[in-house]
């Protein structure tokens, strides 16, 4: 789960993490309540969605003058922000959070995250802050530092210090990078995080540290130890589909194609995805039903995918372990009769009970195409969608 | 012969009087598993399943005598029943559980780097050794017993790699769900470094998927230390970036973990790819028939076994009417396929590698 950026800040400032004051509003009203309540004379306005590019897009505005604020505010809200991270259609901006300005005099990057190779947190660190950071490790590597972090003796402070230093750091700054390294340590086990990044940390003109963004992602195997933090989500940041789908405890993601795809588990979910471009088709969705597929699990699966007007056609694949075959068959039987099928339906059923299964859909009089094997799965779903594109 | 089951292996169950733990134990039994008893706090002393119940693994080992533990406890204290497990000697513990906080799993792994259990898990089907014993959620009748290990990061493509062995007659010696979960106890190499020692093993059907770096670790291992043929698939080739595809630990995340990259490990170190997981059984049937009809000596015909014609792939049936060298065929280049022509070199090549070896 995703964080936005006054929310993630909100946290930081609990754990002591410096970041510059900042209100965040709904209204272009507000907006300039807030600037004036900050004070100063520079204000950042930025618009709260759930992805970065924000400020190539136009998501984030410099204002010297409180009407720049008001202006800024009201070409943001209401509106929809399209980022490279978004695709085409972005994201929802419900809020702005109105900032004071910062004097910057360098920007550093520093980020938390699990290192799958070695099983670790990993403290990364750059000095070429406020750029794309894979875009820096691919181009420029050495200037990735990094520290793995042994669960047992936590963030060491000379861990921190060589960051620091790698840094280019100096003098009073490398006792506040520690404190910072090790709030954030803190922050992303107490909070089990799977993603904690600033970009940019900026030194300011002072020479204070300070987090200028703060991009937060929680866990989801760990919401249910911190209400706090599942209260913060934001379902309009989320896909349509993708926040139904969870509802009935589907995993669903939405993809581009026209042949829709119901399968279970998720391996056996991408495979069949991956089988459909494999014969000439494009998939329009992963879905997998799970390992305790009900009959009206295997329904409201049905209409969802259904609900994608792009789709031609749909591929049952369902091999049977846990998950009983005539349990997914009286699943699909339903849906086509309660929802009224208009496209094509491939099925594929293999595993627990799927003798019985494959009676079921035979003697159930709807119209649906039988498919042998895997691959003839794929060839049929394929030829059907191209046929129901002509 | 097997790797880390047989019919010998004592297995206990954490999470026993738990609905899913009923549900599996009872399946266990009834494929012939020796379960020996259950642990459930607070339930001690009392019968389960026609099995005693005991309040610790410690208790349960010492009653019992288990080597092996199948864990069906709530995500929330699965972490707590790994290291308890741990704690109590035992050599195998299998973590059936979804959804395990990956800061547990972190934690986890450190302890169990000192100790001498193996992991298997968390948020995977389990092992299965055919005929044998069965840990795990996996529908036992599909199996057979044979000659291919199977290792994978998810449940129901490995049940379509059972599936296709079974069908073809191969059969398979141990099969290895390690999970989908990034942060897990056995990997691949772990499990291939288990199935190049086991003599019952002939050839290694590997199943990998998108995230992380663990099929170019295998790919890695494989080239250095593996004899045997390994045939691979990698699910999520069409898999949008960022995106987590249902298991925690499929996610292409900063470029890192695509299929492609996946893929070109495996052919650099010269394992026999399949973009289709149709194919898995089949290609390896022909690797081991490649090298020199082995795989005939446990493919006697059996009622549930498949015409080989019926899984057709193109121009195979000239290939296997030439016998090769035994030795000639222990690897072959991703670039040889059946299919590709140009035969001759290929063949050259074969050689050369099989004299390296």
């Amino acid at each position: 789960m995703n964080l936005h950026e006054y929310q993630a800040k909100d946290v930081f400032r609990s754990y002591g993490i410096p970041v510059p004051s900042g209100k965040v509003v709904a209204t272009p009203e507000e907006a300039v309540e807030a600037a004036r309540a900050l004070g100063g004379n520079v204000w950042v306005v930025k618009a709260q969605v759930h992805a970065g590019g924000r400020g190539k897009a136009g998501g984030v505005k410099l204002a010297h003058e409180i009407d720049t604020v008001r202006n800024a505010a009201e070409r943001m809200l209401g509106k929809r922000l399209v980022t490279q991270q978004t695709g085409p259609e972005g994201l929802p901006v419900s809020h702005v959070y109105i900032e004071s300005g910062s004097d910057i005099s360098r920007e550093l990057y520093v980020s938390l995250t699990l290192n799958r190779e070695r099983g670790r947190i990993a403290f990364i660190a750059s000095s070429a802050g406020g750029m794309d950071i894979e875009e820096v490790a691919h181009r420029t590597p050495q200037k990735i530092l990094t520290a793995t972090v042994h669960p047992a003796a936590g963030l060491s402070a000379y861990q921190a210090r060589d960051l620091a230093f790698g840094l280019g750091l100096s003098g009073a700054q490398i006792a506040q990078f520690q404190s910072l390294a090790a709030a954030l340590y803190q922050l992303y086990l107490e909070k089990d995080l799977s993603l904690v990044e600033i970009n940019p940390l900026i030194v300011t003109r002072a020479g204070m540290l300070v987090a200028l963004d703060a991009k937060v992602n929680v866990d989801d195997n760990a919401l249910f130890r911190h209400p706090e933090l599942a209260q913060l989500r934001d379902a309009s940041q989320e896909d349509p589909m993708e926040r139904r789908a969870a509802e009935h405890d589907l995993n669903y993601v939405s993809l581009d194609g026209n042949i829709a795809c119901m399968v279970n588990g998720a391996g056996l979910a991408m495979a069949t995805m991956d089988l459909i471009k494999l014969h000439g088709g494009q998939p329009a969705n992963f879905l997998d039903v799970g390992g305790g597929a009900t009959s009206e699990r295997v329904t409201a699966a049905f209409e969802l995918i259904l609900s994608n007007s792009r789709v031609r056609a749909v591929l049952v694949n369902i091999f049977g372990g846990i998950v009983r075959c005539d349990l997914i068959a009286d699943g699909v039987i339903n849906a086509v009769q309660k929802v009224g099928v208009k496209v094509p339906v491939v099925v594929r059923l293999e595993g627990t009970n799927a003798d019985k299964a494959r009676e079921m859909l035979a003697s159930s009089g709807l119209k649906i195409t039988p498919a042998a094997d895997l691959t003839d799965a794929a060839r049929k779903v394929v030829a059907l969608a191209a046929k129901g594109k002509a | 012969m097997s790797i880390l089951i047989n019919r010998n292996t004592r297995v206990i169950c954490q999470g026993f009087t738990g609905k899913q733990g009923t549900f599996h134990s009872e399946a266990a039994l009834a494929y012939g598993t020796k379960l020996v008893g259950g642990v459930t706090p607070g339930r001690g002393g009392q019968q389960h399943l026609g099995l005693p119940v005991f309040d610790t693994v410690n208790d349960a080992v010492r009653e019992t005598g288990a080597t092996a533990s199948m864990i069906y406890v709530p995500a929330a204290g699965a972490a707590d029943s790994i290291l308890e497990a741990a704690d109590a000697g035992l050599e195998l513990v299998v973590c059936i559980t979804e959804g395990v906080p990956v800061s547990d799993m972190v934690r986890v792994k450190a302890v169990l780097t000192t100790a001498a259990t193996r992991l298997v898990g968390p948020n995977c089907p389990g092992v299965i050794t055919p005929g044998e014993c069965k840990i795990g959620i996996m529908p036992g009748f599909i199996h057979k017993k044979g000659s291919v290990g199977i290792v994978s990061r998810s449940g129901t493509l490995t049940y379509e790699a059972v599936f296709q062995t079974t069908n073809i007659g191969l059969g398979q010696s141990t099969c290895v769900g390690i999970g989908g979960d990034p942060v897990r106890g056995m990997n691949f190499v772990d499990v291939l470094e288990l199935f190049e020692r086991d003599p019952g093993t002939e050839g290694v059907i590997l199943v990998g998927e998108i995230g992380g770096s663990d099929e170019e670790a295998a790919a890695r291992y494989i080239r250095r230390f593996v004899s045997k043929p390994v045939v691979a698939y990698v699910a999520g080739v069409t898999a949008p970036a960022g995106k987590r595809m249902g298991h925690a630990g499929a996610i292409v995340a900063g470029g890192q973990g695509t299929a492609a990259d996946k893929y070109a490990a495996f052919e650099a170190a010269g394992v026999r790819t399949v973009k289709s997981p149709a194919e898995l059984g089949s290609a390896m049937n022909e690797l081991l028939r490649r090298r020199g009809g082995r795989a005939r000596k446990v493919t006697e015909p059996t009622g549930t076994r498949a015409p080989r014609t019926a899984k057709s792939t193109k121009g195979r049936g000239i290939q296997r009417s030439r016998a090769e060298p035994a030795k000639s065929a222990a690897k072959r280049s991703s670039r040889s396929r059946p299919s590709a022509g140009g035969r001759s070199a290929h063949q050259v090549r074969r050689r050369t590698r099989g004299k390296r070896r």
